[in-house]
């Protein structure tokens, strides 16, 4: 019994760290209609700034803060240089240029930093486990969890009550109706590549901090679990989003262990995305918009 | 011809097969698919289990053909009900999907592929041979369907799929049509792969190879065959010509992705377009 709920655990925070990578490919799509697909690239190069800030400092805190800061920057750079140019071009353009992206900054880190990837140099936090309600957990697995929590509370009421996230998602729901109004779509697309790149980054710092391992292609398939999600969440619906984040976490956890037999762990992820899709063409999700 | 020589040209011939068969779909018919090396992959299982088991080669290969085509025709099937970027993301699903399962079936072979493929009888030569008449074969198929009303009816599905179904084009049957068509030359591609290495494992099929095909097909110039067939010449010789090349294959890939989709999203063709029509206007 006490198996089948450390494997719901399991599946909860892998569930988390993809509803923080899913965010911004939710926001992006939402906005521009674009499938964010070097997100990945943000994600491995946030864990990649962790590990060196980390090394260099001596503080994991710090090398995590450092890391949502630069995939920020990353961020509003792969908007500014790579997609505002190409917004005129049919979806695929813009999508292809992406996937180049990503497998150019794979393989940009591969070279830089080395196949075998990097590890934290001092990093106790993955092996202080702790008792709760029975379950053992490490204090990685903990802050993943308390971590998307706040992030998406805090992106909740931001978006629900400032002024700019009111114009934010004024933005995605009709952006020339926005733009009578005054709002400026232009500064709420920098916005949006910067927190969505900010949480990706953070993902990608804290798995780094659970596994004490960075590697190059670390993005690669946590990448497309995310547009899977995205997709099965109903392309830029939020609620959608969060709910088919959880439901993949819990889906490959206990799928490894029902049907690991006939396919691997990837594959069971796919196979949950096709399975819902051609259930429901649409996604799960409800609501049109953020 | 040296045993080299042999093996690049059988490459390319089986790159331009893959290139040319994918642009099919997604060129001509506007179905972006990420996953046509599993439909590859697909064709060299289906070649190789029916080898390894005694039959002849148009038999294997064929058995190759037909499985590809299968498993293509239900991707089709997925398309109908999928706008174009679930689309994208649902082939490479496939991608994924398709090395996880074979990774784990021992009748496959699991990890270890499949080793005891007989040899095809033909000399390493004769394969090549093979290979390159498939491949001519393909470009003159993929020219022909161009021209033909089925070429049109593919443009005008890839172009706007709602006004072709107002001028009552059967929209479905040829999305259907041209995932077949695809993915079975994909199919054949790799039954003569299967015959050409006598090794297959399952990781010469993942998502990189489809990302690269698919990089032909954009760099060529979407929808322009002779475009990504120069294109699948080009980016099969590069990395055999400059080794230093292969090192660094995935950065200049990704590298000129972003490249020519920033700066002349028509490839090659593109390019060769604008070049003639300044040429002729001047």
């Amino acid at each position: 019994m006490l198996y089948y709920v450390d494997l719901a655990f399991n599946g909860l925070v892998f569930g988390c760290m993809y509803a923080l990578m899913a965010v911004g490919l939710t926001l992006v799509y939402g906005l521009l209609r674009i499938l964010h697909i070097a997100h990945a690239a943000v994600y491995a190069f946030g864990a990649y700034v962790a590990v060196i800030v980390a090394n260099a400092t001596g503080a994991i805190a710090l090398g995590v803060i450092a890391a949502m800061g630069a995939a920020a920057v990353l961020g509003i750079g792969i908007y500014r240089f790579l997609y505002a140019p190409l917004l005129a071009y049919p979806p695929y353009v813009p999508m292809i240029a992406s996937i180049g992206l990503l497998v150019f900054m794979e393989d940009g880190f591969r070279i830089a930093f080395g196949e075998q990837g990097l590890t934290f140099a001092r990093n106790p936090y993955p092996t202080q486990l702790h008792e709760f309600l029975g379950l053992t957990v490490n204090t990685v697995q903990i802050a993943i969890v308390v971590a998307a929590t706040v992030c998406l509370l805090l992106l909740a009421s931001f978006t629900a009550r400032t002024r700019i996230g009111i114009g934010w998602r004024a933005t995605v729901s009709d952006p020339r109706i926005a733009e009578s109004f005054g709002v400026d779509a232009i500064k709420v697309r920098y916005l949006n590549f910067a927190i969505g790149s900010a949480l990706a980054g953070l993902a990608g710092a804290l798995i780094g901090v659970l596994n004490n391992f960075v590697e190059p292609t670390m993005g690669f398939v946590v990448s497309y679990k995310a547009l899977a999600i995205i997709v099965v969440g109903g392309l830029g619906s939020l609620r959608g989003m969060l709910i088919a984040s959880l439901a993949l976490g819990l889906v490959e956890s206990y799928g490894t262990i029902f049907v690991g037999r006939f396919l691997d762990r990837d594959a069971i992820a796919f196979l949950f995305l096709i399975a819902v899709l051609i259930a429901r063409p649409r996604g799960l999700g409800g609501m049109k918009t953020a | 011809m040296s045993a080299y020589v042999t093996s690049v040209l059988a490459i390319m011939g089986i790159n331009v097969m893959l290139a040319v068969s994918l642009n099919m779909i997604s060129g001509f018919c506007g179905q972006f698919s990420l996953g046509h090396a599993a439909f590859y992959g697909a064709g060299a299982y289906g070649a190789a289990f029916f080898a390894a088991a005694g039959t002849p080669l148009p038999v294997a290969l064929l058995a190759g053909v037909i499985v590809a085509g299968l498993l293509g025709l239900v991707v089709g099937f997925a398309a109908l009900r999928l706008r174009a970027d679930f689309l994208a993301v649902t082939t490479i699903g496939v991608s994924f999907l398709f090395v996880g399962f074979v990774r784990k079936q021992p009748w496959l072979g699991a990890e270890m592929g499949i080793s005891k493929i007989p040899a095809s009888g033909l000399g390493s030569e004769g394969n090549t041979l093979l290979i390159i008449a498939c491949a001519l074969v393909t470009v003159a198929a993929s020219l022909y369907v161009d021209r033909s009303w089925m070429g049109f009816a593919f443009r005008a599905v890839g172009d706007d799929e709602e006004t072709a179904r107002t001028v009552a084009i059967p929209v479905s049957s040829y999305k259907l049509v041209a995932f077949t068509l695809g993915t079975a030359i994909a199919g054949l591609a790799g039954g003569l792969y299967a015959y050409f290495t006598q090794f297959i494992v399952p990781d010469s099929f993942g998502f990189i190879l489809s990302v690269a095909l698919m990089a032909m097909v954009v760099i060529g110039g979407t929808g322009s065959t002779l475009g990504v067939v120069a294109a699948a010449i080009l980016l099969t010789l590069l990395p055999e010509m400059f080794r230093f090349i292969n090192e660094y294959r995935l950065l200049i890939f990704g590298g000129l992705l972003v490249l020519v989709m920033r700066f002349a999203p028509g490839g090659l063709a593109g390019l060769a377009r604008a070049l003639i029509l300044r040429l002729r206007t001047s």
